[in-house]
């Protein structure tokens, strides 16, 4: 019995005509059932595509996913992605666009008056189900992203990818939204795999934060347990001693590794 | 603590639903005065767009009466129109059996044979737009094949067509098809290209199916572009079935200016003309009314 979540010595390279380039190295990573896993690392490392090889969105040059004991190399709903930018569908209206996840997902396991109510319940869980019939272009960043986590949620996926799902939010939004995805996985007890910029935000939300180097040939440089109890308060721990020492780890890591390569 | 929850649900309700208290509260107290005020501003919007070119219209025709009433002049003023060709103009539904028809009837077999002549364009211009834009190896071979037919002047293929079909119905509805197919296959294609990767991966995530995939996602995201292309194709076949029936005879608006011509009626050729101005002009707006309702809420973001 090995992990849930597996990532077993992932190569990737990019080739475009004669050029290539390595971009991840011997990425290996177990997470367990219901383990909130963040990737932080800075900007080009190789971060969204180790994502996207979990999603099955880009093929691996070597090594695998494996994900509750199968080999995944293609993309599926049991691996759902919260994407950075929303990715709604603007044609559809909100509902529509949960709606047709679920119908692809349950259309032959559940009835339609329960895909029905399952849409609508996930849209209430990220507190959208008032503004289900509106369209992706008139609601605001914020809400565009919570209906994507719902979407995603709607899959009832094994594992649940968020590619910086905060990114391009204002401070304000972002701590709300943080908010309402901790709600949420301590409500359904989800394994997440998330890619933050943030420090406060990774630490915030983790169980682990896994630290890459640069790329090229970006590696998992270290990797840190995160031990604080949960429910966790924002305000709390703002003073808390562990939290600090988190975020003084992790903090070191990146300005470190960030020297180094300037050096070089 | 208790700081956090409360910042945090304060800042709630003004993220998530600004819209609500505000429209409750201001809508109702205005809504009732400027009902009449509305109808007014209305009004004048209308009168503001309506006046303009009515205006300009009254100065041509006056103008072009001036200059048609000389003795000797080629052309007839209008008022001799309307004197010549009133019944043409009054009553564009009579049938007296052969070529001798309304205005309406001719209007009707042009407008029938753009209809499935474009219909067969759609369909076909879509479908092969959707594989050019979705395959790098259909786009290589066939795009230089289509950038050079499209040049092909829409009566060109006429000789061609009548030679195939024997017959100048399915020759003119072909005609139709050729000269509408190119703007529809090449924006289409475009469209195609231009859906952005994170609808692909939505799609690769649900796994949709090839055909789920072609209705839900290519078809909405290029829906813009292909509207483009079906707009321009309608002109153009409004373009080519003028000259094409002036060429294959029978009933149409086309065989109808032409035989005017060769009755020397010119004013019915006038009258004709006005026709065909506006069916163009409906049948465009049409299309255009059909694509911002089908495409409102894939421009707007
Ligand atoms: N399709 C591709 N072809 C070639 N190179 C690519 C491709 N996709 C990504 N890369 C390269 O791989 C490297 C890692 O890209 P990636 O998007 O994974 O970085 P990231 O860590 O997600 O960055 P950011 O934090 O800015 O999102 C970059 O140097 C990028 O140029
Ligand atoms: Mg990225």
């Amino acid at each position: 019995m090995g992990a849930y979540l597996k990532l077993d010595h992932i190569d990737k390279t990019f080739t475009r005509g004669s050029a290539s380039t390595n971009v991840l190295k011997e990425v290996t990573l177990d997470i367990e059932k219901g383990e909130y896993v963040s990737i932080i690392g800075h900007s080009g490392c190789g971060k969204s595509t180790l994502l996207n090889i979990v999603a099955g969105l880009t093929g691996a040059s070597a090594g695998g996913v494996i994900l509750d004991g199968r080999e995944v190399n293609s993309p599926g709903p049991d691996r759902a992605v919260v994407f950075q930018n929303h990715s709604l569908l603007p044609w559809l209206t909100v509902y529509e666009n949960v709606r047709l996840a679920v119908d692809k997902v349950f259309s032959g396991t559940r009835s339609k008056a329960e895909r029905h109510s399952w849409t609508l319940h996930n849209l209430d869980l990220v507190q959208m189900g008032h503004a289900k019939d509106k369209r992706p272009s008139e609601i605001s960043g914020g809400m565009k992203q919570r209906v994507g986590i719902a979407r995603a949620l709607a899959m009832e996926p094994k594992v649940l990818l968020l590619d910086e799902p905060f990114g391009a939010l204002d401070a304000l939004t972002r701590a709300h939204l943080q908010d309402s995805v901790m709600q949420i996985h301590a409500a359904l007890g989800n394994t997440i795999l998330m890619i933050t910029h943030d420090v406060d935000e990774a630490v915030l939300l983790s169980d682990r934060i896994v630290m890459m180097t640069n790329g090229p040939s970006a590696r998992i440089g270290e990797v840190l347990e995160v031990k604080l109890a949960r429910p966790r308060k924002r305000l709390d721990l703002v003073t808390n001693a562990t939290y600090l020492k988190a975020r003084e780890a992790v903090l070191k890591f990146l300005h470190e590794r960030h020297r180094f390569v300037e050096a070089a | 603590m208790n700081m956090t929850v409360r910042k945090l649900h304060e800042g709630a309700p003004a993220a998530a639903a600004p819209a609500v208290p505000a429209a409750v509260v201001a809508l109702p107290a205005p809504k009732r005065a400027p009902a009449g005020e509305k109808l007014l501003a209305y009004c004048k919007m209308v009168a503001a767009n309506v006046i303009p070119p009515l205006l300009v219209i009254l100065f041509l025709v006056a103008l072009w009466e001036m200059l048609c009433s000389a003795p000797g002049a080629s052309l007839p003023p209008p008022s001799a129109i309307i004197k010549n060709s009133w019944e043409l103009i009054a009553d564009p539904f009579y049938d007296r059996g052969g070529l001798d028809k309304g205005l309406f009837w001719h209007i009707l077999a042009s407008l029938q044979r753009v209809a499935v002549g474009y219909s067969l364009a759609a369909v076909v211009g879509v479908a092969l737009g959707t594989l050019i834009g979705q395959s790098t190896w259909a786009m290589r071979g066939l795009d230089p094949l289509f950038q050079v037919l499209r040049t092909v002047p829409p009566l060109a293929w006429l000789p061609l067509s009548l030679a195939a079909f024997r017959d100048g119905q399915p020759a003119a509805v072909f005609v139709i098809f050729i000269t509408a197919i190119w703007p529809i296959i090449i924006n289409t294609a475009v469209g195609i290209r231009n859906i952005p990767q994170d609808y692909r991966n939505v799609a690769a995530v649900l796994r949709l199916n090839p055909i789920e995939f072609f209705l839900k996602i290519m078809i909405p995201a290029a829906a813009p572009y292909i509207f483009t292309g079906l707009r321009i194709g309608i002109g153009l076949s409004w373009l080519a079935i003028i000259a094409a029936e002036m060429l294959i005879g029978g009933v149409g608006i086309g065989f109808f200016i032409w035989d005017a011509w060769n009755s020397s009626l010119i004013g019915d050729i006038i009258v004709a003309l006005i026709y065909v101005g506006i069916v163009g002009f409906v049948l465009d707006r049409i299309i255009a009314a059909v694509g911002a309702f089908v495409t409102r809420g894939t421009a707007a973001s």
